[in-house]
């Protein structure tokens, strides 16, 4: 439910008896699409438990944020987007490149810093790119982004497409002056764009309280007459895609930006290597583990419907198992750039000699 | 002595410092409740309190540009940026604010801040977290860059810089947060401005700052083994004040030189001293300088390429024998 310019209230106040499963987005779902989103969720945690594993072995460099917990926000949200839509998010990016539909091989590739990556070693694990799949990155400078959304909104807009750019940032990004920038120019010039709060509860070692003020971070959408919504229930992959797609629907139809805010939370450490004892308790994290898994709450709300059984769930699951172990098996294999390597993707004039039109040197090695 | 990590002797002197003056107070990214992304500031919030060591929201204008203020009116503010390539979100605050005010005010206003953190490569983060902007911030007048490569240095140039009345953008290295070093119990400062000889030699001068000096002492060992060649290497320790007098003695010592930075090739450190070097010491140089710099590319990601890309000992010593040739 999208609500316009509310009140200061911490969250939506949504009708008693709100069930995002008979949501028209939801409601008309077939069995192969629910055990789409399934496989999905599934393959989202199953290869960062590899990526983790091949970090701890040394084999992956500099940060590893991991999704884990949090893979219900990117299917759900890719799930409702349509072909002219795109996508955009920050460092903690794995989940969004496999829904668009990234492959593994290139995102481990990638992770290992080979030239078989999708961004040929160059980005690392926070940098995937996949234009052809609408999917802008990938961005390692917190709200940075933002901008860059709000620009594909302004470009699609445009070009007159009417297609949306999902925006992602995190509760801590929330407070860069860029976010709120976009916010102002979104709304000023009704820009197709869907700012997504992946709100995990923590900004590395900082929690919502201790560096936002104001009850709710979406509500601050109201201070530039946008509209804005809560999904409480992050980890339903049905919450997430019934509230999505009012969004997407708000700025297909009538080009007007809104602010979703989602309800999450991250299981491991912000980047693997961090500690995570100063800021929470190992309750809270096996607390929300065992009550709110969006893996496990679906795949039970599956098998009472009739539609996974023990011996699906389990070729699913194999099937995910292998396909992250092939995965890391091809970023062992693959070979790393070269030196000369390090010269190209630079400028485009350097790669493209036949467009070469300026003169002059642009290296000083 | 006693032997502690640069990390340590970072730490140990915003204690110091915090203990001497009530005007100065920590502020950054995770700088208290979770002690520091690199554990630089662990233990100062059990110590100081939550009034001296202030967790911020990640928002490097708004805070950065807050400490600018706060020093205006007298605070002595030491921002830690968790990276010090995050320095360009808060670019404005910085190189317009902190680095004009005093001059636009006519004098009646000055900025005593200390804007420090990690600013390097070779930690395999990518080229959003891998600047080195020594030269950007040392561009600027009014701003005073410092780049400590050891611990004793981190402690004496860092209590120097909050001591200072100016804007001092102070860059560490997460590589060198490990190394250990002898740093006396006893207080002392290491003036701002004041290059180091680390080793004296007569064959060439091996000039640069931050890590690339700890590689150039490991490249003129291998000089000395390998080939009985002595090389002089310079630590200049803070880029702006510049101790021009220690570079120009060295030169004119030994009549060669190899400059050697972290940093890309383009309008860097490096560049700037060859051109002082010429002007003023041109008649005592018997070959050209040579420079040991990054490969002029954004930092990549790929672990064993990034190795590559930056300046290494085997790559200043090759340099040095092409100086000797
Ligand atoms: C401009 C900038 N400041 C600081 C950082 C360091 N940093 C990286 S992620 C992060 C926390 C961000 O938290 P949030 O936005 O909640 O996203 P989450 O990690 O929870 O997905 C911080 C402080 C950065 N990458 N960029
Ligand atoms: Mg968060």
């Amino acid at each position: 439910m999208i609500k316009k310019t509310p009140s200061s209230r911490k969250t939506e106040v949504t009708d008693s008896g709100y069930d995002a499963r008979q949501a028209p987005v939801n409601a008309k779902l077939g069995r192969d699409e629910k055990i789409e989103f399934f496989r999905d969720m599934l393959r989202i945690r199953r290869f960062e438990e590899r990526c983790l594993r091949s970090y701890q072995g040394g084999k992956i460099g500099g940060f590893l944020h991991l999704y884990i917990g949090q893979e219900s926000v990117a299917v759900g949200c890719v799930s409702v987007m349509g072909g002219d839509d795109h996508i955009i998010t920050a460092y903690r990016d794995h989940g969004h490149g496999l829904a668009v539909g990234m492959g593994m091989n290139e995102m481990m590739a990638e992770n290992y810093g080979k030239y078989t990556g999708c961004s040929k070693g160059k980005g690392g694990s926070m940098h995937y790119f996949d234009p052809s799949r609408h999917y802008w990155g990938g961005h390692g400078i917190v709200g940075g982004q933002v901008p860059l959304g709000t620009g594909i909104a302004y470009a699609l807009k445009y070009k007159g497409i009417k297609g949306a750019c999902l925006t992602f940032m995190g509760d801590g990004a929330v407070n860069q002056g860029a976010v709120h920038e976009s916010y102002n120019l979104a709304a000023l010039w009704d820009l197709p764009v869907v700012y997504i709060i992946e709100n995990n509860g923590y900004s590395m070692g900082t929690s919502q309280e201790r560096s936002s003020a104001g009850e709710s971070l979406a509500g601050r959408a109201a201070g530039y007459g946008m509209n804005w919504s809560i999904v409480e229930n992050g980890h339903d992959v049905y919450e997430v895609r019934d509230k999505v797609s009012k969004a997407l629907k708000l700025a297909h139809d009538q080009c007007k930006p809104s602010v979703l805010e989602i309800r999450t939370y991250r299981y491991r450490g912000h980047s693997v290597a961090d500690p995570d004892s100063t800021y929470r308790d190992k309750s809270e994290i096996e607390e929300y583990k065992s009550t709110k898994d969006p893996i496990m709450l679906y795949q039970n709300a599956l098998v009472a419907e009739g539609v996974l059984t023990d011996e699906i769930i389990k070729k699913i699951d194999d099937s995910a198992r292998a396909e992250a172990e092939t995965s890391a098996q091809f970023a062992e294999q693959s070979p790393y750039p070269t030196l000369e390597d390090i010269k190209k993707d630079v400028y485009w004039e350097v790669d493209n000699p036949q467009d070469k039109k300026s003169v002059g040197n642009l290296f000083f090695d | 002595m006693p032997v502690i990590t640069y990390r340590e002797a970072l730490r140990h002197a915003m204690d110091e410092e915090l203990n001497r003056d009530p005007n100065v107070v920590i502020m950054g990214e995770e700088v208290g409740q979770f002690h520091g992304a690199y554990k630089v500031t662990e233990g100062l919030l059990a110590k100081y309190g939550p009034k001296r060591i202030v967790d911020t929201p990640i928002s490097e204008a708004g805070f950065l540009g807050m400490g600018i203020g706060s020093a205006m009116l007298g605070l002595r503010p030491v921002m830690e940026l968790m990276f010090f390539s995050f320095y360009s979100v808060a670019f404005d605050q910085i190189f317009n604010n902190a680095a004009n005010i005093r001059y636009m005010s006519g004098g009646l206003i000055n900025c005593p801040i200390v804007i420090r953190g990690p600013a390097n490569g070779g930690t395999n983060v990518g080229a959003t977290h891998s600047h080195t902007p020594e030269s950007i911030a040392a561009y600027h007048p009014g701003i005073k860059v410092v780049v400590p490569s050891t611990p004793y240095d981190a402690k004496g140039l860092l209590k120097s810089a909050i001591r200072d009345n100016d804007p001092v953008m102070f860059m560490e290295n997460t590589i060198l947060y490990g190394e250990m070093g002898e740093v006396p119990t006893e207080e002392y400062l290491v003036p701002l401005g004041s290059a180091k000889v680390m080793r004296e030699g007569k064959d060439i001068s091996i000039i640069g700052h931050g890590r690339a000096i700890q590689m150039a002492l490991k490249s003129a060992d291998m000089l000395k083994e390998k080939h009985n060649i002595n090389a002089e290497v310079v630590d200049l320790r803070s880029i702006r004040p510049l101790d021009e007098a220690t570079i120009l003695a060295s030169v004119k010592k030994t009549n060669r030189v190899l400059l050697v930075e972290e940093a890309k090739p383009f309008c860097s450190v490096s560049a700037m001293l060859a051109c002082i070097i010429q002007e003023k010491a041109f008649d005592y140089l018997d070959a050209p300088i040579r420079r040991v710099t990054s490969m002029d590319a954004p930092a990549i990601y790929s672990p064993p390429l990034e190795k590559e890309q930056l300046p290494t000992p085997q790559k200043i010593f090759d340099a040095a024998l092409a100086v000797l040739k």
